[in-house]
């Protein structure tokens, strides 16, 4: 070690900058991640109250609050930014919070470019959420954007949308490039790839998921751009295109994009439940491997998205059987996770809770996307209401769920402070209701023919929308609460100690809570070897 | 703790896990009965292909159940008794091979027993060869056009089906009545028993045709066409939406198929075939301008009001104003040829494909007319007609 | 793998306002390139667009210049470890791998059209009934008969692969193993051989992109081969043209590389800037070669 380096180490010694660019220059993986879970949220709260406008318009047949092409631009910012704003970077802030002090790196293997992925964020989704004010009103054609719809026939705003897109694209990319090269390179000396937490692990095929399908949505909005501005023809047939080719295109990224968002929130649940259960994670190779092939499968599985548009039955045999086996791996997964359970000694933390509440609803909304990829079946199923509720259980009681179970697992190591458990069981509660009557009766609305995407409704599927509308004011309210918890615990309140949870297993639980501004400036030494 | 009490406690536990199993089967069971299940499942239809659908459907979704029962069982259980309020202690074992190869092994069994009925069924419907009766369906936005395909074009019959649902109702003007917005001015009308092959496409963007009862649905993709049939069992109403997002009005595009016994449907088709040749009949006379304002009156609320709206000042930017402004009152040709031939590549259609001469002249001239546009001129539905052969 | 060298210090930079002006740079760039094409396709002049665009670019290119000179001088100051330096190694590899998944989208596409689409059209196939639609429509690629030719015109003819592509592949190929002779001269320490290797990749590059400029010319004047022709110009013109704009922004991290080699900066145990640029080159060559290949040498 030369004296220069040690000269330019000094601000080891110094602790956060104060004000505002404090958050606007750090470098600093903590702080970045800080910022990504706040943004995450202001989006989460932003894309919920887009919900809220969909389920009230729903709660009666007839047209009551607003006009059919609201009701569409509603729908579309919803699921863009639910699924680009609040579930992606909320991973991205884990991520950046966890993966040094779970690896024991100094910081993140990039930290200028990490700030940069960053702070394109909130100038794309500006950009996006400026388009509701922009004459023609915002994108109205669906979070899938399927062409024509989005190039001939869409408004103006589109190209905005468009380089909004690019944006969040380049974002990804690079905060995912910073993910990988800090999990391959940062490593505490003598942690080998099968010695790493499953949280890191996920993060891996995560990001590798990422940096290969972003760049192909990239190219799937460019030609949108070009067929709008320029007269290209990729998605005419009077030019020898064809609309089904953007389809093709977007879910090659698509269905990846889905499993980007919980291949984490398994690693999540991976971290919590074997230390409720103070047992060991039960298949710990399995659970790489499997990981694995999910995401190697989702490669090749995007068309059951597209099953009736008309492909050939060739393909459509093929993308049915391919998807099917991605319950295979996804199984393993949850009997690991169960066989981790049994016998074990549990409590029933808040965290515990949302990964318990997360097992078994994730899987509920698993064996609801295996029943679309059934083809026949999915020619029924197909963009009904059922669709809506296979994924809203994926991602809500999943990913949501998991992205709360790991604010909860966590926010004594970010804080130093224990959250109030009673207020957090309570918020358990009222999520868990919410959620399953917003989202279990989609199920019999979509199966007695009501189809997505409809600002209105025929007569007959008005009992369970009124139910369902309900349960997502529920559900939305009591998320206040979350936010209530959370600033309560980062004010202050009874004290956590380092190791937080008797039994957590991990580095980040060697470390003081809260956990100082710079951790491991000097690789850490390992417990005894894990596995072996 | 002793043993003896580890045991006790173990039992009490095994004892609270059972009193909530049986209160978890009873609340499961009393719910079941109460709800109806037919307006919560799919439905079974009225082929043999949906009949098979509904099967298949009903198969994998026993089997996810018992799956989930199975699953959620165990953890139930697990977490009722395994708990360290109940005393008790962690195993230690953190793998098993011969588990873990059971449940890789055990789930690609049960894949493969869907995966076998499911692939038989999707053969049997892609196999749309031997038709009696082609018909083409075409989306537009928002409405769909039949065509019953003939091989003397003369005897082709071609209509427009839109929703027959009054605005009052959607907006809560009007009370709503039965068939709220699944009703259409003009049902597809098709004979039962026969094989009846849909070759469907669009006109704009993407929309999907889907009836349930017929277990058909497909995409409507601009400049291709995709082939589905039915073979209808029972002569009644069945009724279908549109499933693809296809802009603000996709909500209100609904699908009516009318099938009857063989001879009405012979009856039906004659008189659409003989509506067809009266209409170019009215077309040689010469209209009043009181005729073709009442006539573009009616023309205008089915066909144009969607976009341009009741007041003429339609959703700018999407849907141009026709009030003050543009074509209409502008040159007549090019207001006639806009009409006529629509616009490529926006929402505004070719309505000679949907329109008769005579409805075309009548909403051309009303539009010139009404709301203050006052432009004075009129069009007759003949020369229309010519600028339509014209072009042909 | 990481365990040899983990015991020296990785550099942490204290904060930094780059990045911020970074991403101002960036949305600039994009928002008033979205207001330019939005103020074009409405017929509007104003140069609203335009400005901010410029405003864009300027604040982003002197953004990455100085982000750029940071970096190069931070290595200077020997506060980059070989730990540090296989983070950047690992971080160029990946990017490069999502520049291949970016171009993978455009070849998918042509592989789409080419194989399946035009066939359909045509008649055959599952999808053939759409030939109902299309009566006149014959089958071939290049595609010079555009199934609705009222709204995409129809070009005369297509660029041949064995005069100028070919040309140009040979260029690009020898441009390969000029850097890479001047790579071998890093590890030598001859720094003219460096700077004349380096001139003569940079002369390649250019003259790669002026007879590919040439190329478009002939194209868009003599062919009527336009954006607007259709399918094949639309995959023509995407692929080559996002290919182009790569070759620019190679020779142009090369030239950068040359003014650093003039400054003496490159020596054989630090050189990565240099390498960086060099893969870059390779990954461009290589995406060339399967466009002379899937785009003029089957594709006409
Ligand atoms: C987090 C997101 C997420 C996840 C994890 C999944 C997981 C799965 N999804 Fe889902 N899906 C979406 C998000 C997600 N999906 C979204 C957003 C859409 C709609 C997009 C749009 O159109 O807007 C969608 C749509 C969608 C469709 C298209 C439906 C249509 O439009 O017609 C299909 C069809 O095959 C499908 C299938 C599956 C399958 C098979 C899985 C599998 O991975 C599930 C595997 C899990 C299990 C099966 C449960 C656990 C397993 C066991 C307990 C083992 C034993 C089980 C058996 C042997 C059966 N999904
Ligand atoms: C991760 C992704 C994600 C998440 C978390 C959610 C969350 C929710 N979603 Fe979403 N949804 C999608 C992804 C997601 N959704 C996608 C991809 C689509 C498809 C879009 C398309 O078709 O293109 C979709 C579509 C979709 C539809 C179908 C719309 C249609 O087809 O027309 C509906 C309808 O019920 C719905 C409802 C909800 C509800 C009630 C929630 C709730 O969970 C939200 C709860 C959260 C809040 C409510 C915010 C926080 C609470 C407050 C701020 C409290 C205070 C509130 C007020 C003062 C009002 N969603
Ligand atoms: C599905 C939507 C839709 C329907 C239905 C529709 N139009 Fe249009 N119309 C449009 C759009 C979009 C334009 C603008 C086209 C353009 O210039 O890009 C337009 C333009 C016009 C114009 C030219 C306006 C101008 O001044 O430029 C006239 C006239 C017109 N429509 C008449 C009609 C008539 C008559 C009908 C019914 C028979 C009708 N439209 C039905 C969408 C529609
Ligand atoms: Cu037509 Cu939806
Ligand atoms: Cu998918």
């Amino acid at each position: 070690m030369s004296a220069v380096i040690e000269n330019h180490h000094d601000d080891h010694h110094h602790g956060p900058d104060k004000g505002l660019m404090r958050w606007v220059l750090t470098t600093n993986h903590k702080d970045i991640g800080t910022l990504y879970l706040w943004f995450s949220f202001a989006m989460f709260l932003v894309g919920g109250c887009m919900a809220l406008v969909i389920r009230a318009e729903l709660f009666q047949p007839g047209l009551q609050l607003v006009v059919p092409e609201f009701f569409n631009q509603m729908t579309t910012m919803h699921g863009l930014i639910m699924v680009f704003g609040a579930v992606m970077p909320a991973f991205v802030g884990l991520a950046n919070w966890l993966v040094p002090m779970m690896i024991g790196a100094p910081d993140m293997a990039l930290p200028r470019m990490n700030n940069y992925s960053f702070w394109i964020l909130p100038f794309a989704f500006g950009m996006l959420l400026s388009t509701l004010f922009m004459e023609g009103g915002a994108p109205n054609f669906g979070w899938t954007f399927y062409a024509p719809l989005s190039t001939e026939y869409a408004p103006p705003s589109v190209t905005f949308f468009i380089f909004a897109v690019h944006l969040m694209g380049i974002s990804s990319i690079m905060g995912s490039i910073n993910v990988v090269v800090t999990i391959l390179n940062l490593r505490a000396p003598g942690m080998r790839l099968m010695d790493m937490p499953l949280f890191v692990w996920t993060w891996l095929i995560t990001a590798y998921l990422l940096i290969a399908v972003m760049p192909v949505l990239a190219g799937v909005v460019t030609m949108m751009l070009m067929d709008i501005h320029f007269g290209t023809a990729f998605f005419n047939a009077g030019g020898g295109g064809d609309p089904v080719l953007f389809q093709h295109v977007f879910w090659f990224f698509g269905h990846p994009e889905v499993y980007i968002m919980i291949l984490p929130a398994f690693g999540v649940v991976s971290a919590i439940i074997p230390t409720f259960a103070r047992k060991k994670l039960f298949g710990y190779d399995s659970m790489v491997y499997a990981t694995a092939s999910i995401a190697f499968l989702s490669f090749i599985v995007w068309a059951h998205h597209m099953f009736t548009v008309g492909m050939p039955i060739a393909g459509e045999l093929y993308f049915m059987y391919a998807t099917m086996l991605i319950a295979v791996p996804t199984g393993v997964k949850v009997f690991n996770w169960v066989a981790t359970m049994w016998q074990g000694s549990m409590t029933f933390e808040t965290p515990m809770l949302f990964a318990i509440a997360f097992v078994i609803l994730f899987t509920i909304g698993g064996l609801s996307g295996l029943m679309l990829a059934i083809v026949p079946a999915d020619f029924q199923y197909h963009d009904t209401y059922f669709v809506v509720a296979h994924f809203h259980y994926v991602l809500v009681p999943g990913s949501i769920f998991s992205i709360m179970a790991a604010a909860y697992y966590w926010l004594p190591k970010w804080t130093g402070n224990m959250y109030d458990e009673t207020l957090g069981k309570t918020h358990f509660w009222l999520s868990f209701v919410g959620v399953n009557v917003t989202f279990f009766p989609q199920h019999f609305i979509g199966l007695a023919g009501m189809p997505r995407r409809y600002p209105d409704y025929a007569l007959q599927f008005a009992d369970w929308n009124m139910v369902s509308s309900v349960g997502a004011f529920i559900f939305g309210f009591s998320q206040l609460l979350f936010l209530f918890i959370v600033i309560k615990c980062v004010m202050g309140g009874k004290k956590a100690t380092d190791e937080v949870w008797d039994g957590a297993e991990g580095l980040e639980w060697t470390i003081a809570s809260p956990a100082p501004y710079h951790t491991f400036s000097t690789p850490p030494a390992l417990p005894e070897r894990a596995t072996a | 703790m002793t043993g003896t009490e580890k045991r006790d406690q173990g039992r009490s536990g095994y004892l609270i896990g059972l009193k909530w199993l049986i209160a978890a089967i009873a609340v499961g069971s009393s719910w079941s009965v109460l709800a109806d299940w037919s307006a919560l499942n799919m439905t079974q239809g009225v082929t043999e292909i949906s009949r098979e659908v509904y099967d298949l459907h009903m198969l994998i979704f026993g089997i996810c159940v018992l799956i989930g029962v199975i699953v959620f069982g165990i953890m139930i259980w697990s977490m009722l008794v395994h708990r360290k309020s109940l005393g008790h202690e962690p195993a230690t074992f953190s793998h098993s091979t011969k588990l873990e190869y059971a449940w890789t092994i055990i789930p690609i069994f049960i894949l493969i027993g869907m995966a076998v009925p499911a692939t038989s069924t999707l053969r049997d419907m892609y196999d749309s060869s031997n038709a009696d009766i082609d018909i083409e369906v075409r989306g537009y936005q928002w409405k769909w056009q039949y065509t019953y395909l003939n091989d003397d074009p003369a005897q082709e019959v071609k209509f427009m089906s839109s929703l027959l649902t009054p605005p009052d109702e959607f907006y809560n003007r009007a009370p709503k009545r039965e068939h709220y917005l699944s009703d259409v001015d003009n049902p597809l009308v098709i004979p039962i028993n026969k094989r009846v092959r849909f070759l469907i496409t669009s006109n704009d963007v993407i929309h999907s045709w889907w009836v349930p009862d017929f277990a058909v649905k497909k995409d409507a993709i601009p400049g291709f066409v995709h082939e589905s049939w039915a073979v209808v069992e029972e002569p009644g109403i069945y009724r279908g939406k549109c499933t693809e997002l296809c802009g603000k009005d996709h909500g209100f595009m609904p699908i009516v198929v009318k099938a009857v016994e063989q001879d009405e449907y012979e009856n039906w088709l004659a008189m659409k075939q003989q509506e067809a040749k009266d209409v170019y009949e009215t077309v040689g006379k010469t209209w009043s301008m009181a005729e073709l304002m009442e006539t573009g009156e009616t023309v205008y609320a089915q066909h144009c009001q969607t976009c341009h709206q009741a007041n003429g000042q339609g959703i700018p930017p999407a849907f141009p104003s026709l009030v003050g402004q543009g074509m209409a009152i502008g040159d007549l040709d090019a207001h006639v040829d806009i009409v006529v031939n629509g616009k490529a590549g926006s929402a505004m259609q070719a309505f000679a494909a949907q329109l008769n001469p005579a409805e075309i002249a009548a909403v051309v001239t009303y539009e010139r007319n009404a709301w203050g546009n006052d432009v004075g001129d009129l069009v007759q539905p003949r020369e229309v007609n010519a600028l339509i052969v014209a072009k042909e | 793998m990481s365990s040899e060298s983990t015991y020296e210090s990785y550099y942490v930079p204290h904060n930094s306002p780059l990045p911020i002006f970074a991403s101002l740079g960036i949305f600039l760039t994009v928002y008033g390139g979205g207001n330019i094409l939005n103020e074009m396709s409405a017929g509007t002049d104003s140069n609203f667009g335009a400005t901010v665009f410029a405003l864009g670019s300027l604040v982003m290119a002197t953004t990455l210049f100085f982000w750029f000179s940071k970096v190069i001088e931070e290595n200077h100051a020997k506060m980059y470890s070989q730990q540090m330096n296989k983070s950047f190694v690992w971080g160029m590899s990946w990017f490069i791998f999502s520049e291949v998944m970016f171009f993978a989208a455009f070849f998918g596409a042509l592989f789409y059209v080419r194989f399946w689409v035009v066939d359909w059209i045509g008649g055959e196939g599952e999808r053939g009934p759409s030939n109902m639609l299309w009566p006149d429509y014959v089958p071939q690629w290049p595609l010079l008969n555009n199934p609705n030719p009222e709204i995409f015109s129809t070009p005369q003819g297509v660029i041949g692969a064995w005069g100028l592509p070919l040309i140009n592949t040979i260029l690009l190929v020898t441009s390969s193993f000029t850097v890479t002779f001047a790579h071998h001269a890093i590890n030598d320490g001859e720094r003219k051989k460096i700077i004349g290797w380096l001139v003569v990749t940079i002369a390649l590059g250019v003259l790669f992109l002026f007879c590919q400029a040439y190329e478009y010319y002939e194209a868009y004047v003599h062919l009527g081969l336009t954006l607007n022709s259709g399918i094949f110009g639309s995959t023509f013109f995407m692929l080559t043209g996002f290919h182009g704009a790569h070759v620019t922004i190679g020779t142009i991290m090369l030239i950068v590389m040359l003014g650093r080699a003039m400054k003496g900066h490159f020596t054989k145990t630090d050189c990565f800037g240099f390498e960086a640029a060099a893969w870059y080159w390779h990954f461009v060559d290589v995406v060339w070669l399967l466009l002379f290949v899937l785009v003029y040498v089957i594709g006409t």
